[in-house]
C-alpha cells in the first residue's frame, strides 16, 4: 500500500528547463532527497542504474510523469499518478474490469495497482528471471497479499484459505518451487495476469464452465483420459452437469490423488448413510459415516474405489459392474498378493482364499500404524490366527509339519516381545512371511524358503546372516546334496526361544544331533554330555566349542577355538601337555577330526 | 568288562537262588529258639571294625547315589536325584568326599591289621594262614562243594568256620573295588596330573572301568551281599551283628559251628562274651540299618529300570 502511494509523485526540483532524464537525475540521484506527499516526508530517490537496466530505460521521465511536461524545474511536489495505460492500454482495460481494478476504483486501500506487482523504476521484462513477475516469483507476488494472515485474506471476502501453502504443496507448486519447472502452472496460469475475475463470473478463467479449457491449456486432451468418469459427449455440450476439474482436483491443492471431495462421497452417502439400505440379495449396503471418517481412506472419494460410476445418472452407481480393485492404487502390493498362496486361491475362486478385505476390512480400514487397526503389529498374530489357528480353515488345508502355530508363536521370544512387552518392532507373522507375498516354505520365492530364510531373519538379526554365510552350514561353503540346516532347524519355526535360556541351551544338543548323530552319541558319553543331559547348562555344549552361527570348516584357521587359551599339541597327540586337560570322548568316530585344537587323546591315537 | 559283570552276577545269583529253599527250611527249624534275651552274647566284631563298616556304608551309598546320576543321566530320576543332591557340582563334591572317606576306611583297616598283629605278637604266617584267616583255604573249597551238595539235598550243612567262603568273597570284593574303582577314580579326579605321564586315551578307559566296576560293586552289594547276610530267611529281615558286634551264643553255635567248637576247646569263649546293648541302642541301629537297606534296594530298582526300560 505504502509503495503504491510512493509511486504517485515524483517530486522533481523546480528547474525551469529541465526535461531530459539527466536533468531529473541531477536531483533524484540524491539518496537523501525528500519530498512531501499528503503532508508526510517520503524519499524521492531514484536508482539510476536500476532504471537504466529496466524495460523502460529508453522512455523519458516525463513520458510517464506527464504532468511534468514542459514544467519548470524544480517542480511541484504533488504529482499525479502515473498512467501505465497510456502505453499498456489492453492491460489497463483488463485490470480495470478485474477484481483488483474494481477495488482500486472503490478506493480500497488494499487494492493492487500496476506497481504493486510490477514495481516502479526498476521494472524488468517478464522473461527476465529476476523480474518480479517471472513465473517462479509469481506465487510470492500474489502471496504478498494472498498468503494466510495477510490483510487481504483477513479483511476481504476471499473464499479460499491457505492458498499459498496449499499451492506450494500441490503438484504445481512442487514443480515450480522444488523442481524449477517454469512452465508449470503458477497463479497467473489459471487466474490470468490482469483480468482476474471471481469464479462466479461466466467470463472468468476459473468459472465452472471455463475451468476445463483453462486446465486443458496445459493438460491437453485430458478429457479423453477422464472419459471413464465423465461422458465424453457431455464434455463440450453440457459442462454444467459434469464435475469440473476442481471438483476432484481441488483448486490450489491439485495433486495426484488428493481428491478431497468429489461427486461421490456426498452424493453416495445420501443413500448409503441409511441404515436399512439393502442390496437385492439382502446384503446391507449401509456405510457408517463415522467409520469412514476415521478410515485411512477418508480422503478418497467413493468413486475412486467403486470405479465405473456414471455421475450424470441419478443413481450414479447403477453402472457399477466390478468389485473394488485395490490394485488401481496399490499396484505393487496387489501384484505381490497375486503371487501369494492367498492370491492364487482367490484366483481359483476358492472360498477359503482371503481377499484384501478379509485382512484389511472395508470402509473402516485403518493404517497399519494405527493401534486400533487389525494390521497393527500387536494385532497381526490374531489376524492371521483367524484362519491359521489349529482347526481353522487354513490348518485344514495345510499339509506341512508345523502345528499349534499361533500358540507356539505366542510362547516364543517374538510372541512374548510383541504381546507381553509391546515391542512393535519385534517379528510378527508378516515380518517373516511377508504381508502380501505369502508363499509356502517349499516355494523357492518364499521368504521362509530355506534358501531365503537367513536373509529374512537377517533383516532384524543384523550380522548373523553374514556369520552364517561363512559357516560350514552355508550352502556356499559346503556343497552337498543333503539338506543343510538354516535358522529354523535349530531355532524352530515358531516356538523360537531365547538362546540364553536353559531350555534352548539344552535342546540345542539334540538339534545338532539330528544331523550329527554319531558325534552327539559320543558327546553324551562324556562328562560334558552327561551333565548336560541332567539338565545343567554349565558344562560345554556343542556351540561352546564350535560356535553358533559362525561354525567354520575344520581346515579354516579362523575357526572359533579354545586354542586362544589352549596350546595346540605339537606332533604326538599323546605327548604330555603341561597344564592342558585332555578332553576325550569314549568312541569318537574316526572320520571326525578333533573338535578342539589342544585337546588330544582320542581313543585310537 | 561286561563278561565280568555277567559272570559274577550269574554265579552269585545262582548260588543265592539255590540257597533259598534250604534257608527257608532252617528258618522253620529255628522258629521257636529265640527266647533268652538278656544272656551274655559273643562279640564277633571289634568296635573299630563296626565303626569302619558304618563309614563304609555311608560312603558307599553316597558314592553310588552321586555316581549314578551321571551314569544314568538319560533317565528322569537321575535328573531329579542330581537336583536333590544339590546339583551336579555338589554331587561331585559329595562323591569325592565319600571317596576320601572310603579310602580312609581302607587305610584304617590295613593299619588295624598291622597294629593287631603287633599287639598279639604273632607272625604274618599265623595271621595269613591261621585258622581265622581271610584268605581262601582248602576248607573254603570243600565248604563250597559241601554247600552246593547241601543245597541240592545231597549232604549235610557244612561246618562253617569264623569266616565263610561267601564272607571272604565279599571281603576281597572290597579290596578289588578299592583298587580298581579307586585308582580309576583318582585318575579322573587328578586327570591333569596323571596325563603328565599317561596317554590321554587312558582317561576314556578309566571312565569305562570306573563306571562299569561301580555298577558291579553296587549291584553285588545291594543284591548278593544283602541276601547272604540279611535277606536269607533264617536272618530275615536283617542281621545287625555288624553294627552291634554281638551275636547270641546259640546263633554262633548254629552258624559257625567250627569256630564255636574251637573256642570251647581252647576255653577262650568266656573271654569274648559281653553284655548285650540296651534296646534303645539296638532300635537306633535297626533304624540306621533299615535306612541303608532301603536306599540300597531303591538304587537296585533304579538301576534295573534304567538299564532295562530307559536305556537308549
Amino acid at each position: 500500500m505504502f509503495r503504491s502511494l510512493l509511486l504517485l509523485p515524483l517530486l522533481l526540483p523546480a528547474y525551469a528547463r529541465a526535461q531530459s532524464p539527466d536533468d531529473c537525475f541531477a536531483c533524484h540521484e540524491d539518496k537523501t532527497l525528500k519530498g512531501k506527499r499528503a503532508g508526510r516526508a517520503i524519499s524521492v530517490y531514484v536508482d539510476r542504474k536500476a532504471f537504466a537496466a529496466s524495460v523502460h530505460a529508453a522512455v523519458s521521465c516525463t513520458d510517464c510523469h506527464t504532468d511534468l511536461e514542459k514544467k519548470e524545474l524544480p517542480h511541484d511536489e504533488d504529482l499525479a499518478p502515473v498512467a501505465c495505460g497510456t502505453c499498456h492500454s489492453e492491460e489497463e482495460k483488463k485490470h480495470a474490469a478485474s477484481l483488483h481494478g474494481k477495488a482500486v476504483a472503490r478506493k480500497d486501500p488494499l487494492a493492487p495497482r500496476c506497481s504493486s506487482c510490477h514495481g516502479y523504476h526498476d521494472i524488468l521484462p517478464v522473461k527476465d528471471p529476476r523480474s518480479a513477475v517471472a513465473p517462479q516469483r509469481i506465487p510470492f507476488v500474489c502471496g504478498s497479499c494472498h498468503r494466510e494472515g495477510a490483510p487481504v485474506q483477513t479483511q476481504r471476502n476471499i473464499h479460499q484459505s491457505n492458498i499459498l501453502e496449499n499451492y506450494s504443496e500441490s503438484i504445481h507448486g512442487e514443480g515450480l518451487l522444488k523442481k524449477g519447472l517454469v512452465v508449470t502452472a503458477t497463479c497467473v496460469s489459471c487466474h490470468t495476469a490482469h483480468d482476474i475475475l471471481p469464479h462466479t463470473d461466466p467470463r472468468s478463467s476459473i468459472a465452472r464452465r471455463n475451468i476445463a479449457s483453462t486446465c486443458a491449456r496445459c493438460h491437453m486432451l485430458i478429457e479423453q483420459v477422464h472419459q471413464k468418469v465423465i461422458k465424453g459427449a457431455l464434455w463440450e455440450k453440457e459442462q454444467h452437469v459434469l464435475p469440473a476439474c476442481v471438483d476432484c482436483h481441488q483448486p490450489h491443492k491439485a495433486r495426484r490423488v488428493f481428491y478431497d471431495q468429489g461427486m461421490a462421497s456426498k452424493d453416495c452417502l445420501r443413500c448409503h448413510e441409511k441404515r436399512d439400505i439393502k442390496a437385492k440379495d439382502g446384503r446391507s449396503l449401509y456405510v457408517d459415516q463415522a467409520e469412514l471418517s476415521n478410515s485411512i481412506h477418508v480422503k478418497q472419494a467413493c468413486s475412486q474405489c467403486h470405479s465405473g460410476v456414471t455421475p450424470s445418472r441419478v443413481r450414479a452407481c447403477e453402472t457399477l459392474t466390478q468389485k473394488v480393485d485395490c490394485g488401481s492404487c496399490h499396484v505393487e502390493t496387489v501384484q505381490l498378493y497375486q503371487q501369494s498362496t492367498h492370491g492364487q486361491l482367490v484366483a481359483k475362486s476358492d472360498p477359503n482364499g482371503p481377499t484384501c478385505r478379509e485382512c484389511h476390512g472395508t470402509h473402516g480400514m485403518l493404517g497399519k500404524r494405527n493401534p486400533q487397526s487389525v494390521t497393527f503389529p500387536t494385532k497381526v498374530p490374531d489376524l492371521c490366527a483367524r484362519c491359521h489357528r489349529q482347526g481353522q480353515k487354513a490348518t485344514v488345508r495345510y499339509t506341512g509339519t508345523e502345528r499349534q502355530i499361533v500358540e507356539r508363536y505366542t510362547e516364543s521370544i517374538h510372541g512374548k516381545g510383541l504381546l507381553k512387552s509391546g515391542l512393535v518392532v519385534t517379528a510378527t507373522c508378516t515380518n517373516c512371511h511377508t504381508a502380501h507375498r505369502v508363499l509356502p516354505r517349499a516355494d523357492t520365492r518364499s521368504s521362509v524358503n530355506p534358501w531365503n530364510l537367513p536373509e529374512t531373519c537377517g533383516t532384524c538379526h543384523s550380522g548373523i546372516q553374514e556369520q552364517f554365510a561363512q559357516s560350514i552350514h552355508s550352502p556356499r561353503v559346503t556343497r552337498t546334496d543333503k539338506q543343510l540346516p538354516v535358522c529354523e532347524d535349530c531355532h524352530s519355526a515358531h516356538r523360537i526361544r531365547r538362546a540364553d535360556e536353559d531350555g534352548f541351551k539344552l535342546t540345542i544338543m539334540d538339534q545338532c544331533g539330528k544331523c550329527h548323530e554319531d558325534i552327539a552319541k559320543t558327546y553324551f558319553d562324556t562328562y560334558h554330555g552327561k551333565v548336560s543331559q541332567l539338565g545343567y547348562t554349565k558344562t560345554a555344549k556343542c556351540y561352546d566349542c564350535h560356535g553358533a552361527h559362525d561354525i567354520l570348516p575344520v581346515a579354516n584357521p579362523r575357526r572359533i577355538s579354545a586354542a586362544r587359551t589352549w596350546s595346540k599339541p605339537a606332533g604326538n597327540a599323546t605327548r604330555a601337555q603341561p597344564g592342558g586337560l585332555r578332553v576325550t570322548s569314549l568312541t569318537q568316530p574316526t572320520t571326525t577330526p578333533p573338535s578342539i585344537p589342544g585337546c588330544s587323546g582320542r581313543s585310537g591315537e | 568288562m561286561t563278561a565280568l559283570l555277567i559272570g559274577t552276577f550269574t554265579v552269585s545269583g545262582a548260588h543265592t537262588l539255590m540257597w533259598l529253599p534250604r534257608a527257608v527250611q532252617m528258618r522253620r527249624q529255628n522258629a521257636g529258639a529265640q527266647a533268652e534275651t538278656h544272656a551274655m552274647e559273643y562279640e564277633r566284631f571289634s568296635r573299630l571294625n563296626r565303626i569302619l563298616h558304618v563309614l563304609m556304608i555311608v560312603s558307599f551309598i553316597s558314592l553310588a547315589l552321586t555316581g549314578m546320576t551321571l551314569k544314568f543321566s538319560y533317565t528322569r530320576w537321575a535328573g531329579a536325584l542330581s537336583r536333590l543332591l544339590g546339583g551336579y557340582e555338589t554331587a561331585g563334591y559329595i562323591h569325592r568326599f565319600a571317596a576320601g572317606v572310603m579310602i580312609g576306611v581302607f587305610v584304617a583297616h590295613i593299619y588295624d591289621l598291622v597294629r593287631r598283629k603287633r599287639a598279639t605278637r604273632t607272625t604274618w604266617k599265623s595271621v595269613l594262614f591261621g585258622p581265622n584267616t581271610m584268605l581262601p583255604t582248602k576248607k573254603d573249597l570243600s565248604d563250597f562243594v559241601g554247600s552246593i551238595k547241601w543245597f541240592l539235598g545231597l549232604g549235610r550243612r557244612p561246618q562253617y568256620g569264623r569266616w565263610t567262603y561267601w564272607e571272604k568273597f565279599d571281603y576281597f570284593a572290597v579290596f578289588w573295588g578299592i583298587f580298581v574303582i579307586g585308582s580309576t577314580g583318582l585318575t579322573l579326579w587328578f586327570s591333569e596330573f596323571f596325563t603328565r605321564f599317561l596317554p590321554g586315551w587312558l582317561l576314556n578307559v578309566a571312565t569305562i572301568i570306573h563306571s562299569d566296576e561301580a555298577l558291579l560293586a553296587t549291584g553285588f552289594i545291594f543284591t548278593v551281599h544283602f541276601f547272604n547276610t540279611h535277606l536269607r530267611p533264617e536272618k530275615f529281615p536283617m542281621d545287625i551283628v555288624v553294627f552291634t558286634g554281638r551275636m547270641p551264643i546259640e546263633e554262633l553255635k548254629r552258624d559257625k559251628p567250627e569256630e564255636y567248637e574251637a573256642l570251647v576247646a581252647s576255653g577262650e569263649l568266656e573271654k569274648h562274651l559281653v553284655e548285650p546293648y540296651p534296646p534303645i541302642v539296638v532300635r537306633t541301629i535297626r533304624f540306621f540299618a533299615w535306612a541303608a537297606l532301603s536306599i540300597g534296594f531303591l538304587i537296585v530298582v533304579a538301576i534295573v529300570y534304567a538299564m532295562l526300560f530307559a536305556y537308549r
